[in-house]
Order: structure tokens, then sequence, then C-alpha cells
């Protein structure tokens, strides 16, 4: 050990793997399965950063994180000068580090991915708000002046919490109305304990709350106070309702019983604790051969925690094939590891129940892809007298869903866009009414975090300019 | 943290519940529900709203004790605080000068029933009342619709009170009045929003049913409630929970609503007392 020299440094630009709990384990737990970097694979993967003088991943980040900025912090060793500079414009790291999409966005501007791999941002980021987790006290950014304005903001889910952050920053007061008897959203109701703990968002949540937000919990603005109500004591309101009914494909059988939405599925499991029925008093069936319609990332949720509620066959049904599957790479890798079995080419065409009116099987049919469709992706066709029926004792479709209804239901002065959630403009988030921005899922109904948190920015300066006169 | 103000058996197995939640309170209206947890860890379930004091800040349901989250709430005293009391959700009943209206209630409903006659009555209607239980026993609130209503109609099926029948009588018992209601409106258990719906299609009357499926967020996000209504797919939490009777699928309804029959129960099975057995 003591007489080891110092070697030179060779030039190692492979992208350094992230630790995952093994598949076989982590099928029997809900515990996280990514695991993150340790300092030093973290640092080593920061010095594969080539520092660009004109950054392209910046202009790849909904939210404009200066990256470059914050991976030199990294190689550095200098972590809290690094979360800082992620802090001053992401509210949320240790959540974007886990469930953005980052393939598509700053990774894939990366100049390493064009003849190799891209830096692993995201887990970069994720480090840097993970060592902050673990150290005793979190740093709270300089606060503007106060500046009396008032500001209400409906939900607490991603696009709500980055307003709340933003104009807190600028000195404009803050209140937040939840529905849900806990903050975060899809945070806390969508996405699987597996994949984001729960614990990561009750402290980014208390984060924003530390910086002065106020929470009004179990307050349904629409039907407890309408906007206009609210309008009277506020000076501006931001719409962060989320997402609302889910879509079915109607079908015959769509409501047997065992025939779950992806949103009933997932808030049984991750709001209420259903895995831990009867500890937790919310019940899931854990019925042995199961069925996810879909193919984005609500599906392999789905299908994941099937395989750990303990089923023993688990089927994805796809309409298209696994190049069209719209999830992220690293999830179908998860769900496949995990035992999922994908059947891809397959439409259910009716659901068929037994006597109880239980589900009991699905009527499929075979695909076959034919020439590209609006999306650019070639449209499946089905093959002619291919049916056949597949048995499932619970189906679970995941197939989207619309905007939440409950503010355009209750607010006078509100259009609404095609998918019915409420019409905004893009450069400033405002609605149609005044004094009113919205964003996220209550507009574009399944999308995703960062694309709501990308919103709440774009609002929040909006709503700054409005409140100071600069318009 | 919410207030339990008063929570006392009023009939066998069934409790009035006065929770203080002024933001509820002042905003509530006739055939709108809330959403309770009675503890940390517990479910969220949906219970209709049958009274409330917009001044005082309070908000009084009717409850029956079924399962394993309504036994906890069937515990709670007066001061203890349950962690959650969201409301008010779902769409209001209807409120018009319709001419005659009909409500019938039963079980919770007859609690829920009330706040529907009396904005009714407020609004110039003739306001009949019909209810049904099992005996007198299981009676409660007359007074209170009594004055809410023109006149009463009560059934039950040992005889106790009224006449000895049940909602099957209601139609004959009209007509002796001489009474034909505009619309019929139904508050209770699923057997007597159907019954009554099966009655009253044949007569050509209007009838609303409260509908009271399984929900978990009941703000439109998770679609366990979903009612087959005219064919069409709806969602009681923000559709509903009013539907027109003749145009649901009550087969469906019934199934759905038995779903989680044995895990509501088991947990009961599991307390000590019970283990004796």
């Amino acid at each position: 050990m003591a007489d080891e020299k110092p070697t030179k440094k060779t030039l190692d630009i492979k992208r350094r793997p992230m630790p995952k709990q093994d598949h076989h384990e982590r099928i029997k737990n809900f515990e996280e399965v990514a695991l993150g970097y340790p300092v030093p694979t973290a640092r080593e993967e920061a010095s594969r950063c080539l520092d660009c003088k004109t950054a392209l991943c910046n202009k790849g980040c909904p939210v404009g994180i200066d990256i470059p900025g914050f991976i030199k912090r990294i190689v550095e060793g200098d972590f809290a000068a690094g979360i800082r500079k992620i802090k001053e414009t992401n509210a949320l790291p240790a959540i974007c580090g886990r469930v953005c999409p980052q393939e598509e966005q700053c990774e894939k501007m990366c100049v390493l991915g064009k003849k190799g791999e891209p830096v692993s941002i995201g887990r970069l980021e994720r480090f840097l708000a993970d060592w902050e987790a673990g150290q005793d006290k979190i740093e709270i950014p300089v606060m503007a002046p106060k500046t009396g304005k008032k500001v209400a903001i409906v939900g607490a889910g991603p696009a709500g919490v980055t307003v709340a952050n933003d104009l807190l920053i600028l000195g404009h007061d803050v209140t937040i109305y939840e529905a849900l008897h806990e903050c975060g959203g899809v945070l806390i109701y969508g996405i699987p304990e597996f994949r984001l703990p729960k614990s990561i968002v009750k402290r980014e949540v208390d984060y924003v709350r530390r910086l002065g937000a106020k929470i009004e919990m179990d307050f349904i603005v629409g039907t407890t106070r309408t906007v206009d109500e609210l309008l009277e004591e506020f000076d501006a309101l931001f719409v962060g309702a989320g997402a609302g009914l889910p879509w079915f494909m109607e079908i015959p059988g769509e409501n047997l019983n065992g025939v779950y939405s992806a949103n009933e599925y997932l808030t049984r499991v991750n709001l209420m604790k259903g895995y831990r029925f009867p500890e937790y008093d919310t019940p899931v069936k854990q019925p042995a051969r199961v069925a996810v319609v879909g193919g984005g990332n609500v599906a392999m949720d789905s299908a994941r925690t099937a395989v750990r509620l303990g089923a023993d066959e688990v089927h994805l049904v796809y309409r298209r094939s696994r190049t069209e599957l719209p999830a992220r790479l690293e999830e179908v890798e998860n769900a496949e590891e995990e035992g999922v079995i994908f059947d891809l080419l397959t439409l259910p065409v009716r659901l068929i129940g037994d006597e109880n009116g239980w589900i009991k099987e699905m009527e499929c049919l075979e695909m076959e892809l034919g020439e590209p469709d609006d999306s650019g992706r070639r449209r499946p066709v089905p093959v002619k007298g291919s049916n056949f029926l597949m048995p499932a004792d619970a189906v679970v479709i995941a197939i989207g869903n619309s905007p939440n209804p409950l503010i355009p239901m209750t607010t006078p002065g509100l259009e609404l866009n095609k998918k019915g959630g409420l019409m905004t403009s893009p450069e400033t988030a405002r609605t149609s009414k005044a004094r009113v921005w919205a964003g996220g899922d209550v507009v574009r109904g399944a999308a995703t975090v960062i694309s709501a948190m990308g919103d709440g920015r774009i609002a929040a300066a909006s709503i700054h300019k409005y409140l100071t006169g600069q318009e | 943290m919410y207030e339990v103000i008063e929570r006392r058996m009023i009939v066998p197995n069934l409790h009035e519940f006065t929770v203080r939640a002024p933001a509820v309170a002042r905003s509530v209206k006739p055939g709108q529900f809330v959403i309770v947890r009675p503890e940390e860890n517990g479910e969220r379930i949906p219970l209709s709203v049958a009274d409330w004091d917009r001044e005082a800040g309070t908000v009084t349901s009717i409850f029956m004790q079924v399962g394993a989250s309504t036994a906890k709430l069937a515990r709670l005293k007066p001061g203890q605080t349950i962690p959650t009391y969201a409301g008010p959700l779902g769409r209001k009943t209807d409120i018009e000068n319709f001419g005659t209206v009909l409500l019938v209630g039963g079980c919770y409903g007859i609690g829920s029933i009330y706040p529907v006659a009396r904005a009714l009555k407020e609004a110039g209607n003739k306001v009949y009342t019909f209810l049904e239980a099992r005996g007198s026993f299981l009676l409660y609130w007359e007074d209170k619709l009594a004055a809410a209503s023109d006149g009463m109609f009560i059934a039950t099926r040992d005889g106790t009170k009224g006449r000895k029948g049940h909602i099957a009588d209601m139609p004959a018992m009209l007509s002796a009045a001489g009474i034909t209601p505009d619309r019929v409106i139904v508050n209770g258990c699923t057997f007597l929003l159907m019954r009554t719906s099966e009655l009253t299609r044949p007569l050509g009357w209007k009838t609303v049913v409260n509908m009271n499926p399984i929900m978990i967020d009941g703000t439109g996000m998770c679609g366990v409630c979903r009612v087959s209504v005219g064919g069409k797919m709806k969602f009681a939490c923000v559709d509903g929970p009013d539907f027109d009777g003749h145009e649901i699928d009550w087969a469906e309804f019934l199934a759905r609503r038995k779903s989680y029959g044995p895990e509501e129960v088991d947990p009961l099975r599991r307390s000590s007392c019970a283990s004796h057995f």
C-alpha cells in the first residue's frame, strides 16, 4: 500500500453504470431499484464531461439547469456548490434525477453521445441531491425582499411546487391548495416507491415549506372554494391540478370487477399503501395472472407493481412492437429483468367475465405494423381472424388519462384545448382568464414530471412579471 | 386534523357524525359528499352529507357501520380528531321548482335526503317524503323531515310504524293520497335506489338516484367510481353522484359495489374479540 505510486491517468470514457438492487431480490420488495452513485463513481462520471464552450445539454433541459456548471463542481469535489447551482433553476433535483427522461432531453444533446455514450447527467443530478439530503442542514437560497403580493397555487404536484419555489425566492407570498391528504401529486399517488421513494418527495415538499409556502390540505379548489372566490383574495392563481379521469379502450367488459385503471391500481398501492394491507386499511387485490394494457411508463410501473404484489404471471399487452414502446428504455429493461412477459403487437377487443362479474379472460387480436401514422410510428393493423383468448384475473388499463375536470367544471371563463385541458399560451402559461395561469397535466393530459415543472417555471416568470408591473 | 363534535349511534348500526370543517361547511350543498379518513393509515371513504351549520363550521353525516373503516369511525368520541375530511365533492342535486317532488330515503339516506328536502321546499316545491325501514327502531330525523315536507309516508317491514310493507307499496300509497310526483329523488342503499327506479320506470316518473360507489380520491382521478349510465361510462365523483335511475346498469353496479366485500370485513375477523369465536 505504502509504496504504491500514483499511476498516470488514462482517459476512460466509458459511462459508469449505476448499481441496482438484484432483480431476484427486488421483485420481493418495494424498495428503490436504482441505488445511486457512490462518491468515487460520481466523480469519475463527472470527469467525462467535456465542459463544452457552447453546452448543448442545457438546451435539452426544460427547466434550463446549468449542467456543465454543476458537473464541474462534482469534479472539484465541491458538492455544496454543485447542488446550489442546480437549485438555481430546479426545486426538485432528487426527483428529476430519478424520473426525468434524460435520454430524450439533456443526455440526447450531449456531444459524447454522438460517438459513444453521453454523460449520465440524471444520475449526477440525483447524486448531488442525495448527497445534500445526507448533510445536517439544507441550504436556503437568498430570498428577495417581500413584495406583499399573494399567489394561490392549485395542487402540490411537480408543477405547483415549482411555481411555489420560484415565486417564494422572488419574494411573493404563496399558498398551495392540495386536494389529497399528501403533497406531491403524481409523485405520491402515481410513481411507485421502487422508482421514487416517498420520503424523497416529502423532503422536497418540506423544502418549499421551509422557503415559506403555506399549504392547505384536503382543499378542493372548485368546490371547497371556487377559483373566482380565491381571486378575490389573491393577486394571481396558478392551476396545477394534474391528471384527471383515466381513459378506457371503449370495448365490452371494462366495468367488470378486476379491471382497473392504472390510476386506481397505482393509487391504491402508492398513496394508500395497499401493498401493506392490513397494516394500512386500503386493500389491493393480489391476483395470479395480471394483464397490463399499454406501453408507457405508467404501464411499466403497473406491471412491475403487480410483480411485487406476488402475481405468478404479469403480461404487458401492447398493440405495437418493442421499438414503439413509449416508456423509457431503462424501465422496459427493468420490467423485462423482473419477469414481465411482453405480449407485443396484441390488441384487446373484449373483456370476458365469469358468472359473478369478475374478469376471466381477454379476447385479443394479433397485429402487424403498417404505414406510419400521424405520430410517425408505424400504424398497428389487425391480422384478420387472429382472435385468441388470454386468461387474466386482473386487467390494468394504462393507456393514458385526460386533464382533471374539476376546475373547468366550476370556473367560468376558461377556454379548453383539444384534450379538454386548460388552454394556455406556451410562452407565458397564461390561461384565457385574467390572473390565472396553468401548467402540467391539467393542460397536457398525461405528460411528464419535468414538462410540468417546465410549465411551472414559465408560469412563475410570467406571474412575477405581472405582479411587478413589468408587462 | 378535524375535530369530531358528535358521534353517536342514532339507531342500531347507524351513526350521526358531526365534524368541525369550516371550509366544507361554508360551501356544501344538498347531494354532495365528503371523503373521510378515520386515522393515519386509514382508507379514504365517501360519506353523503346530511346536514351542516355554516356559522358553527360543522358538517353532519349519517353512516352505517359495515366494514373495518366505518368500525373505526364508529369508535370515535367527541373531541378526538381525524386526519382527513375533504369536500364538498360531487355535483349538487338539481334544485328548481319542479312542482311536486317525492323524496325517498332509507338507511343513511334518511339523513342525506334531508338537505335536499329543505332546499326543494325553499324553491317552492310541494315536497313529500317516503321513508322505508325494517322497523320503527331504524327510523330517525322524522321531525326534521316532517318540518321540510308537505307530507310524509312511512313503510316498515314489521309494521311497527306506518304501513306494513316496503318500497314496492310506495306507488299505491301515493295514489291513495292523490299524489303524482313530477320528480322522484332517492338516497340510500343500492337496493332502494334500484327498486325505486324499477317501480317508477313504468309510471314514467323521472327518478334521480344519489349513487354510492367505491371511491378513493373522489376528485376525478382514479376512476374506480365508474357507472354505466345510458350505455356510457360515467364517473360518480365528478359526473354524479346523482344520475337518472332509469339509465343505470344496476346488475353491473351491484357487482362493482361488492368487489371489496371480503377485504372490508376481513380485518374485523382479525380483531382480538372476534378471534374468540
